[in-house]
């Protein structure tokens, strides 16, 4: 089974998404990323989807869920690099990845999460 | 409708999954769906490749390049011999789920394609089939 590659920058997890990956792979992914960020402190999380050709219900709920396990702990979450076809597809397909953060490069990405650590340092 | 080529593929396993999207990438190519099209029957064609793995504890997906009136499309069909949808109608609901998904599979495939006909019932496995027009 393929394992997604998990990067540190500074504070910040990088998760980029190159092949089409099983069910299994999503979840270990999910895994390691709630390992990683307890493991490193992280404060936030970069997942780059912009080589995915489709995102469906169970990746989509992988975004979700990984969205949801970074803010309880404490990092934030962004996704960066949607396919405009990929987001034409999920909105039809009914999945609106409520909660989930995105962005539509790797450098607004950055810019968002380093708004999100200020705005946190500054207690609000 | 008339069928020009067609094929099939086992859905087994979760690496069956893979290739069935793989697959079907390939054909939308050949058929020259838009972009956005291709998107939308690779996204249908996941979501019942994994519904006929996981509810219908395996089955198979058929291929067919199928042709109406001068339009061309793709069909795929999924069969399972599974324990079949005792409600089809409730099973097209968005939200309702057998319990292990967000229940958005049927639902929203049907939204993602141009023909959708769900054939179901208990102990008689489940057909679903979905064209795509170019």
């Amino acid at each position: 089974m393929d394992r997604i590659p998990i990067l540190r920058m500074g504070e910040t997890l990088l998760v980029t998404i190159q092949v089409d990956m099983q069910d299994q792979t999503a979840l270990t992914l999910q895994d390691d990323l709630a390992s990683q960020i307890a493991k490193t402190g992280a404060s936030g999380v970069m997942i780059d989807i912009s080589a995915l050709e489709i995102v469906d219900s169970f990746v989509g709920r992988m975004l979700t869920s990984i969205s949801g396990i970074a803010r309880i702990l404490s990092a934030t979450t962004v996704v960066v690099g949607m396919q405009p076809a990929v987001a034409i597809t999920l909105v039809e397909l009914g999945l609106s990845l409520e909660g989930v953060r995105t962005a539509l490069n790797v450098e607004r990405g950055m810019e968002l999460l380093q708004r999100a650590r200020e705005e946190s340092s500054l207690g609000h | 409708m008339a069928i020009e080529r067609a094929g099939t593929l086992p859905l087994q396993s979760e690496h069956n999954i893979v290739a069935s999207r793989q697959m079907v990438r390939a054909l939308c190519q050949e058929l020259k769906l838009t972009l956005v099209d291709q998107t939308k029957m690779i996204t249908a064609a996941s979501e019942l490749s994994r519904n006929t793995l996981i509810h219908g504890g395996g089955g198979t997906m058929r291929w067919a390049f199928v042709e109406n009136n001068g339009r061309a499309g793709l069909q795929l069909v999924f069969e399972d011999q599974g324990p079949g949808i005792a409600d089809v109608a409730l099973a097209l609901t968005d939200g309702w789920t057998s319990g292990t998904g967000m229940g958005l599979g049927l639902p929203g495939s049907k939204r993602l394609v141009n023909d959708f006909d769900l054939q179901s019932a208990p102990g008689a496995g489940t057909r679903v089939s979905i064209t795509k027009w170019k």
